[in-house]
């Protein structure tokens, strides 16, 4: 009796959910099965491998660790620019400036842009013979010209420009409200000790945004993980800049070899599995006990 | 400089307080300091759309990538009118997609919100992370199973196709938006209604849904900028080119070698337009969905 008045109680709560579940279980999870299922499986026409070999033999090519490297200088140079970028744009507005609004919708606004369009703006930008490198060339800075993309082996590092300017934005409104989270008793408190302004932020504020560095190294490595539209915009399919993205959609489309493509989706999910997990289950908890 | 009225003299200012302050001249020049990096920072983020529009306006003939900043000697429409002939169509597709996905993923992530914040059953927290993470998975460790399922299901090809996949991906963000917005609401008011007879879904459409909507703003702000911009679900689901949203179409444009650069450059700003109004019209509820997005109340 007492049961069925709690199922009374939080019944109709499960069923008007039970909906978004059920797609979800389906569409995510149920998904994520399947594609492993056809990553393990054999592509008939090419004869391919079978089963883990899909994955193991990866690693045993060039191409493949090519798109690694790709993806690491990418990434390293996309994470350490948009957060410095957007630290530093958000350190300029703390305090408060006249037409700090503008600025703020300035910085923020290639967020509202699709990386397609973008791209296309981008490509001339990183064109050697256009772009930049003709700004460099009446500056006088000749010094500044380069290939962009197309530098052996860093060419990844100029990629990771555009996205710098698409994201640091981002970072740079985490940071701004994570300042000004900040109790202003305790920066008065600081500065009544006599602490210089400079030592305020260094030992009362940058201590408490050590969370928000978090969420921006999540945020901005997962979306890092799975870069592909930028990549297509600016270069198309070029080796020198391929990721594990591209390589995956090569491989469906040019190649239409299906079970490797899968497994280098499930790669990709791992790589931001192993980055999200612990922060969800992190900020989960940390909101129960709160 | 001149018209600024010359601060007290600072030493008398120095010996009363516990520390220095900067004297007027030092800040004027720190703060003008300040601003001049500011507008470094303005300039690296508009001398792309400023590359954009003048090469938009230029004429063929002149619009070649070794003088890229040039002024157009004559200034021609030629571009956008291409461009608005190319991407008319997928531009009516994207609104087609954009505007009923963005509607049923709202609604779902407010019944989902409502539900686990105010109407928790057992297990609530382990399916709101379980949500929580499809937010972030890869679109490519679905795709590929997701395009056999419609086949295999017969589902409609087009774009009921696409609309599904972002109705059903968007239901992670909306719930936690609704979630936390609704997480602010008083018990009280609840517990009032309920103490007047009122259930569940009474109590949601009387009590919930009449303050709901700033949550509803940035829910679909967030959901029309991310469809509207998405280019891998669209271009992996979607095989008939009539059926292409705009971001498809730009990308197909763009990368064909015919396109003149002025057509291309004109194309990306169209497509961009939506957004961009969107962003300019409510952009303080755009800076709210970014922080919901990351998982902050």
């Amino acid at each position: 009796m007492r049961s069925l008045r709690r199922i009374g109680r939080w019944g109709p709560g499960l069923l008007l959910v039970l909906p978004s579940i059920i797609l979800i279980v389906l569409f995510v999870y149920g998904l994520i099965g399947w594609n492993i299922k056809t990553s393990l499986g054999t592509q008939p026409v090419l004869n391919g491998p079978s089963g883990v070999r899909n994955y193991t033999n990866l690693w045993h090519e060039e191409r493949w660790i090519r798109d690694l490297k790709n993806l690491g200088v990418f990434t390293v140079v996309f994470i350490v620019g948009s957060l410095a970028m957007g630290a530093i744009m958000a350190l300029l507005l703390d305090k408060g400036v006249k037409g700090e609004g503008v600025f703020r919708g300035v910085y923020l606004f290639p967020m509202a842009v699709s990386f397609i369009a973008a791209g296309i703006v981008w490509r001339w930008l990183l064109n050697p013979s256009s772009g930049l490198n003709l700004i460099f060339d009446k500056l006088g800075l000749d010094v500044l010209k380069n290939q962009w993309w197309q530098t052996r082996s860093w060419g990844m590092a100029a990629m990771a420009i555009p996205a710098v300017w698409q994201m640091s934005g981002y970072i740079m409104a985490l940071y701004l409200a994570g300042f000004r989270g900040v109790p202003e008793e305790l920066r008065e408190a600081a500065r009544m000790d006599g602490a210089a302004e400079w030592k305020v932020y260094r030992h009362v504020v940058f201590p408490h945004l050590r969370p928000v560095t978090l969420s921006a190294l999540v945020i901005l490595g997962h979306i890092s993980i799975k870069v592909f539209d930028l990549i297509l915009a600016v270069s198309g399919k070029q080796g020198i800049t391929e990721t594990p993205a591209v390589y995956m959609w090569d491989l469906i489309f040019q190649a239409s070899n299906r079970p490797k493509g899968a497994a280098i989706a499930t790669l990709l999910l791992l790589g931001v599995a192993v980055l999200i997990l612990p922060y969800l289950v992190f900020t989960v908890r940390s909101e129960r006990r709160a | 400089m001149s018209t600024v009225t010359a601060p007290p003299p600072a030493a008398v200012v120095v010996e009363r307080r516990p520390r220095p302050v900067p004297k007027g001249r030092q800040r004027r020049f720190f703060t003008a300091g300040k601003l001049a990096a500011l507008l470094v920072f303005i300039v690296f983020f508009l001398t792309p759309v400023y590359l954009l529009l003048l090469t938009s306006f230029k004429s063929l003939a002149e619009a070649d990538p070794a003088s890229a900043w040039t002024w157009p000697k004559t200034v021609t429409l030629d571009a956008w009118r291409e461009a608005w002939d190319k991407l008319g169509p997928a531009l009516g597709n994207s609104f087609k997609l954009v505007i009923p996905a963005t509607i049923a993923s709202t609604m779902l992530g407010s019944l989902n919100g409502y539900v686990l914040s105010k109407w928790r059953f057992p297990g609530a927290d382990l399916v709101f992370t379980l949500f929580l993470f499809g937010m972030f998975i890869p679109y490519q460790a679905v795709m590929i199973p997701l395009a056999l399922l419609y086949n295999d299901l017969g589902f409609p090809h087009g774009l009921p196709r696409l609309i599904l996949a972002h109705v059903v991906y968007g239901i992670p963000i909306t719930t936690l938006i609704f979630r936390n917005y609704y997480a602010t609401v008083p018990t009280e008011l609840i517990e009032a209604a309920r103490m007047d007879g009122a259930g569940m879904y009474r109590t949601y459409l009387s009590v919930i849904l009449p303050t709901s909507a700033p949550a509803f703003v940035v829910a679909a702000i967030w959901q029309f900028t991310s469809i509207w911009n998405d280019f891998l679900f669209a271009v992996f689901l979607i095989t008939n080119p009539a059926a292409w949203p705009v971001t498809v179409a730009l990308n197909n444009t763009a990368g064909s070698q015919v396109t003149p650069f002025p057509v291309q450059m004109a194309g990306a700003l169209i497509a961009s337009i939506p957004t961009l109004v969107v962003y300019i019209i409510l952009g303080r509820y755009f800076m709210r969905g970014l922080m919901a997005g990351a998982l902050k109340g």
